[in-house]
């Protein structure tokens, strides 16, 4: 199959099979979100970070760790240290790489955890209905209610300082909305005639809910999640910011700000390295979620 | 959190009237504010940091520790615990301090007008600046100032604010030394003028001290600016929406076709009418900056409520944590029912 015929398969009018009708739609969402030049913009850069995090011993100049105390607060460019180095010596552009991988950890964990809650929450309260969506949407509301940094922050106080406490933390701030994106989702379908025809066919309320409702959520929570996903990310720096995330002497974004605070008066590199990292990757997360949005729910784009 | 206000009015027992409304509201309010002690009650259990040893410290003897685990009522059923601690919290009562020696209430007193201080002029120049660009980037949508009010809110929630704060610091002190360090007042400063509502700006104002003004606003300056930026970034986004939405409307057609000016259809016309979603607006944003005010006060050795919590998170002192948590979050959700119910008593479309 030549690649002119298989863009005529993909565009075919006539779908004459399942796969087919969904490859067609996977493509022709794909044609509207590369036509949109921030969003793929936004790709670019993700794409570029996550090679960084997968290829970062390769990359790396120096080892992350290894300190050499004759050679620290060496401006970028100088004695092979490309981004310069911190207060002890390490090799800030090396440090860097390998604090990919924890951002993008710490993302993908929340993106996990989160999600799946709401999903579970929302879903259940909206199928059952009655005093347990009640009950479950008053303590959605308790939740969303909160301001969201300070209960992180009691959080991890109760938890101790640490990355998977910190995701702990943040997950658990963070499910509210999704727990009511797919309860309002789960009521739209509750009733509808294909639900209906499955019940009459023996299946029960776990995997109506399972089979047939969360595949339906799916795609408005994938938007809102890389939507959150900035927001996670600011608020994993600024837990690792105040030490409350990622422990020295590990190269978490946030906390190397924090390390080069006291330099910033003469060695503004240290500190403001690290937040470009932090700017670009929830930048990439922003105009991605906003080209998401525009071609998965043309209805809620921005106008 | 428009999702919030619309959903939770969709739930709402059809209110016949004003009473039946309110009673909902402070029974929404009441039990939001029992979920936020709840939390914080449990919080406070779970922590790996015995309450007994914080307070009597590591070598007392075995007697010594039952006693105070009784005192502190650690014996008694986890319910009747949660019932003594909200009774104390009503009472203003968060415990003592272990980091200060006082009680919380009265450090919380002591800190909070440094953050509402900040907090407020921070709104302000978000409400200032915010509307007018959201109208004017709505009314011109897609020319060049729509394009710059998009890249203000697309970098205000991509960028970290403490860094972006660091820069700040670096710059406008550092380099430029346009405004005053870290801090609240210079040293020499310090004392000089009476406190009456604890907010420096209002003090020195009161006092008559023009130097002490000057020198309070140098320091203020900066941070309120940034908390500005950020709440500049949400309000203008969400003026821009709400105005798009009203010059698509029908009447708007109609003024225009009547014959009023640009100005009075922009100003007197749509504008009017987005008033109500603006204020729940302004209040999330002001409840926003609160919260938001954490990591600036942390840059910028700002002695608020943000800096007392943190300070007292790494002293593993959580009386004062859980005391903190407790005031911001109740404040926050009283904003939110605040513009909530100022959308449903106003706006005749959620009825």
């Amino acid at each position: 199959m030549s690649e002119q015929t298989l863009r005529q398969w993909l565009l075919s009018d006539e779908p004459t099979s399942r796969r087919q009708a969904r490859l067609s739609a996977w493509y022709q969402g794909w044609l509207a979100f590369r036509s949109n030049t921030l969003a793929m913009l936004g790709l670019l850069i993700l794409v570029f970070l996550i090679l960084c995090a997968l290829f970062a011993p390769l990359l790396a100049t120096h080892d992350p760790f290894t300190q050499d105390l004759a050679m620290r607060l060496q401006p970028p460019g100088e004695s092979g240290y490309l981004l310069g180095s911190d207060s002890l010596g390490r090799d800030i552009y090396s440090r860097l790489l390998y604090g990919a991988r924890i951002s993008l950890y710490i993302v993908l964990l929340v993106a996990m955890v989160a999600p799946l809650l709401g999903l579970v929450i929302g879903t259940v309260a909206g199928y059952a209905g009655g005093w347990l969506d009640v009950v479950l949407m008053r303590i959605t509301d308790i939740f969303l209610a909160f301001p969201r940094l300070i209960l992180a922050l009691a959080f991890v106080a109760a938890l101790g300082a640490g990355i998977e406490n910190a995701v702990l933390a943040i997950s658990l701030t963070a499910w509210p909305p999704y727990a009511r994106i797919a309860r309002a989702e789960t009521l739209t379908y509750r009733n509808a005639e294909f639900i209906h025809a499955i019940k009459l066919q023996g299946a029960g309320p776990i995997r109506i809910i399972t089979r047939h409702i969360w595949p339906l959520c799916l795609s408005s929570l994938v938007i809102r999640v890389t939507l959150d996903m900035a927001g996670i990310i600011l608020t994993a720096a600024g837990l690792g910011f105040l030490g409350l995330g990622a422990q020295p002497p590990s190269p978490e974004w946030g906390a190397m700000i924090s390390e080069g605070r006291k330099y910033i008066l003469d060695h503004w590199w240290v500190a403001t390295i690290p937040g470009l990292a932090i700017f670009a990757i929830s930048l990439a997360f922003n105009l991605l979620g906003d080209g998401l949005r525009d071609v998965m729910d043309p209805k809620g784009g921005t106008q | 959190m428009t999702q919030t206000t619309l959903t939770a009015a969709r739930r709402a027992p059809m209110a016949s009237g004003w009473p039946k409304k309110l009673a909902t509201t402070l029974l929404t309010v009441a039990v939001t504010l029992l979920g936020l002690l709840f939390v914080t009650f449990m919080i406070g259990r779970v922590m790996p940091i015995d309450p007994v040893l914080a307070v009597i410290g590591e070598r007392a003897t075995q007697a010594q520790y039952d006693e105070t685990f009784r005192q502190l009522g650690l014996d008694k059923p986890l319910l009747v615990q949660f019932g003594i601690y909200v009774g104390d919290v009503l009472q203003g009562d968060f415990g003592k301090s272990i980091r200060t020696g006082q009680q919380v209430s009265t450090d919380i007193a002591r800190v909070f007008p440094a953050t509402l201080e900040l907090a407020t002029l921070g709104t302000l120049m978000g409400v200032f600046l915010g509307v007018p660009l959201g109208v004017v980037a709505a009314v011109y949508r897609g020319s060049w100032i729509d394009q710059i009010a998009r890249l203000i809110g697309l970098i205000g929630y991509s960028m970290p604010i403490f860094w972006l704060g660091l820069v700040g610091l670096l710059v406008f002190y550092g380099m430029l030394d346009w405004v005053e360090g870290p801090g609240r007042l210079g040293v020499f400063y310090q004392g000089i003028v009476p406190t009456r509502t604890g907010l420096l700006l209002v003090d020195s104002l009161i006092a008559g001290d023009m130097t002490v003004f000057k020198d309070a606003f140098g320091h203020i300056i900066l941070p309120a600016s940034l908390l500005g930026y950020f709440s500049l970034a949400y309000i203008s986004r969400m003026t821009r929406s709400f105005m798009l939405e009203q010059l698509s409307a029908e009447y708007v057609t109609t003024a225009r076709v009547k014959g009023l000016s640009e100005w009075q259809v922009v100003w007197g016309h749509a504008f009017r009418n987005i008033r109500i979603q603006l204020v729940t607006v302004i209040a999330l944003a002001y409840a926003n900056l609160l919260e938001g005010s954490v990591l600036t006060e942390i840059i910028f050795a700002w002695p608020g409520i943000g800096q007392y919590i943190t300070t007292s998170l790494l002293a593993n002192d959580m009386n004062s944590v859980l005391g903190g948590t407790v005031v911001i979050g109740t404040i926050f959700v009283c904003l939110n029912i605040f513009s909530d119910l100022l959308y449903r008593v106003f706006d005749p479309r959620s009825k």
